[in-house]
């Protein structure tokens, strides 16, 4: 009975330990001897500068949109005085660096699926692997580190046009002077805000980095894999993202703001 | 690393009970083989036998359900990752869709195993060596294209250049010449020759192309339903009893 259950779960069991093997060899190559700093800082301009257009457009809007429907409802209490500090410190704490981590779920790790996953597909993985040189260094150690790296970056720019957009927004329907606004909305926030919020971001890079290479470098044969690697390491990215923000709500919670 | 001492340390590669199924799909049944150092040995078979699926074992690619598989000395399967890294620099594997590295430029995929697999540091000197290795395929203006804008003939070139330019001790040509126009595939089996001759070059020639086999082979063996069924030189197989392995050489 108990061997049942065990081969019931053994596919879990099975990604479990895969995802665990893959985790250690990335360490394993991060402090080995040979970083690949060449392929480091061209991954870092494709996953940080390819992304800033739609990392911008969104923290704008997000802003944006954020003011204009807080505006109206703090107006008949009297608050509206207050728009620009909820937009700050809602968007600063939660919902920039989320919503920035999901968009680069979408588009990086999935990115990422694919190409290590068409990399796998043509052999070109074990072509590398076979000439005895560091597949793992080169493909998943600068891939993962560039992610963990660029993704607070965006984070922040997103933040920072996120309060340009309520700006924006805040002077639509009333008006405000720049210095006013900004003054409110940056003088609301504390290091705890940022602290937590950065320290999030660091774990989505990760999260958005090394879920897209487990999926490419472990996809299958046959060319309808590179799709199904794309998409199941937007899906499994975008998951863990909610989950650990999920924690890490709760973190910050019990430990910075009480 | 521990060095395993075999008996006859000329032996390169030796196989024995080799087996490998893919489900039911039983591709490898029992391959015994023997490889000298300094030899080159053809592999003939029909499609889908089993040829890739032997010499990715070799370079523990694929691993093998059952059988020893020493190459130079040290058990494939008994190795720990770093210890097989070491081997496999070693060994050249020649792909048969040659599998170029599709985000860099055709320069960068050869001097890619320069610098990871020889640790040379020298730009000067790796580009000099790049340039060389090119030119023994027939493609120096190729350097700066990349793999995309490449003919079939011309990957397959470049893929083998990538796979020589280490110099390795044993080379895998898994079908160095299929694709490519017959002047282009006798320099390639004459490069395969000279690389013999020159380095002292232990080669695997799987290849369905007469011609290729004629010029490089010290020895051929004919693989059929997941075993070596015949072996010998090209002479003597071309006269063998047997109609069917005879007829791979009257096609
Ligand atoms: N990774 C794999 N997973 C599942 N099956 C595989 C795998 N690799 C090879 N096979 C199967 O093993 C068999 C032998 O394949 P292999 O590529 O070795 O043939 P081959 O002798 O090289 O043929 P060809 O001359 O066409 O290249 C085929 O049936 C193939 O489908
Ligand atoms: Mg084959």
């Amino acid at each position: 009975m108990f061997k049942k259950l065990l081969d019931k779960q053994s596919p879990l069991l099975e990604t479990t330990g895969n995802i665990w093997y893959f985790l250690t060899g990335f360490f394993k190559n991060t402090f080995t001897r040979g970083f690949e700093w060449e392929e480091f800082v061209k991954q870092c301009y494709f996953i940080g500068y390819k992304s800033l257009g739609i990392v911008i457009v969104t923290g704008f809007v997000l802003g944006f949109v954020l003011t204009l429907q807080t505006q109206p409802t703090l107006k008949d209490f009297g608050a509206e005085n207050y728009v620009p500090s909820m937009v700050s410190i809602s968007v600063v704490r939660e919902i920039g660096p989320v919503i920035t981590s999901l968009i680069c779920a979408g588009k990086i790790a999935s990115g990422i699926g694919a190409e290590l996953g068409s990399m796998r597909v043509t052999e070109q993985i074990d072509a590398m692997e076979v000439s005895g040189a560091n597949a793992t260094q080169y493909l998943v150690v600068t891939r993962v580190l560039a992610c963990t790296l660029m993704i607070p970056l965006l984070a922040f720019f997103a933040d920072t046009m996120a309060l340009v957009g309520g700006f924006v927004g805040m002077n639509i329907s009333g008006s405000m002077s720049m210095t006013l606004y900004f003054n409110k909305a940056i003088s609301s926030l504390v290091f705890s805000d940022l602290v937590p919020a950065t320290i999030k971001t660091v774990f989505f890079g990760f999260v958005i980095g090394f879920v897209g290479c487990y999926n490419g470098y472990n996809s299958k044969r046959g060319t309808e894999s590179v799709g199904h690697a794309a998409n199941k390491a937007v899906v499994a990215a975008s998951i863990t993202i909610i989950l650990i923000d999920a924690i890490a709500v709760q973190l910050t919670n019990a430990f910075v703001y009480n | 690393m521990p060095l395993f001492i075999t008996k006859r340390m000329e032996t390169a590669i030796e196989i024995k009970g080799l087996k490998k199924s893919f489900g039911d799909n039983e591709v490898l049944k029992d391959i015994n083989l023997t490889v000298e150092k300094g030899e080159n040995l053809v592999v003939l078979g029909r499609s889908g036998e089993g040829k890739s699926v032997t010499i990715k074992c070799i370079v523990g690619l694929l691993v093998p359900d059952d059988g020893t598989l020493n190459v130079l000395g040290h058990e494939v399967t008994q190795l720990n990752e770093d210890e097989l890294d070491e081997l496999r620099k070693k060994i050249g594997f020649l792909f048969q869709q040659a599998a170029l590295y599709d985000s860099m430029t055709v320069g960068e995929n050869l001097a890619f195993p320069l610098s990871r697999v020889l640790d040379m540091k020298d730009k000067n000197e790796i580009h000099e060596k790049v340039m060389d290795m090119l030119g023994n395929v027939g493609l120096e203006d190729a350097a700066d294209k990349m793999p995309s804008s490449l003919s079939g003939g011309m990957k397959k070139r470049i893929g083998l250049a990538r796979t020589l330019i280490v110099q390795p001790e044993i080379v895998l040509y898994d079908e160095p010449t299929t694709g490519l126009d017959p002047i282009t595939s006798r320099e390639i089996s004459e490069l395969i020759l000279q690389m013999q001759k020159k380095y002292k070059t232990t080669s695997i020639i799987i290849t369905h192309d007469m011609e290729c086999a004629r010029i490089t082979a010290d020895r051929i063996v004919v693989m059929s339903d997941g075993k070596y069924i015949a072996e010998g030189t090209f002479d003597s197989l071309q006269k063998h009893e047997d109609p069917f392995i005879r007829s791979f050489f009257n096609a």
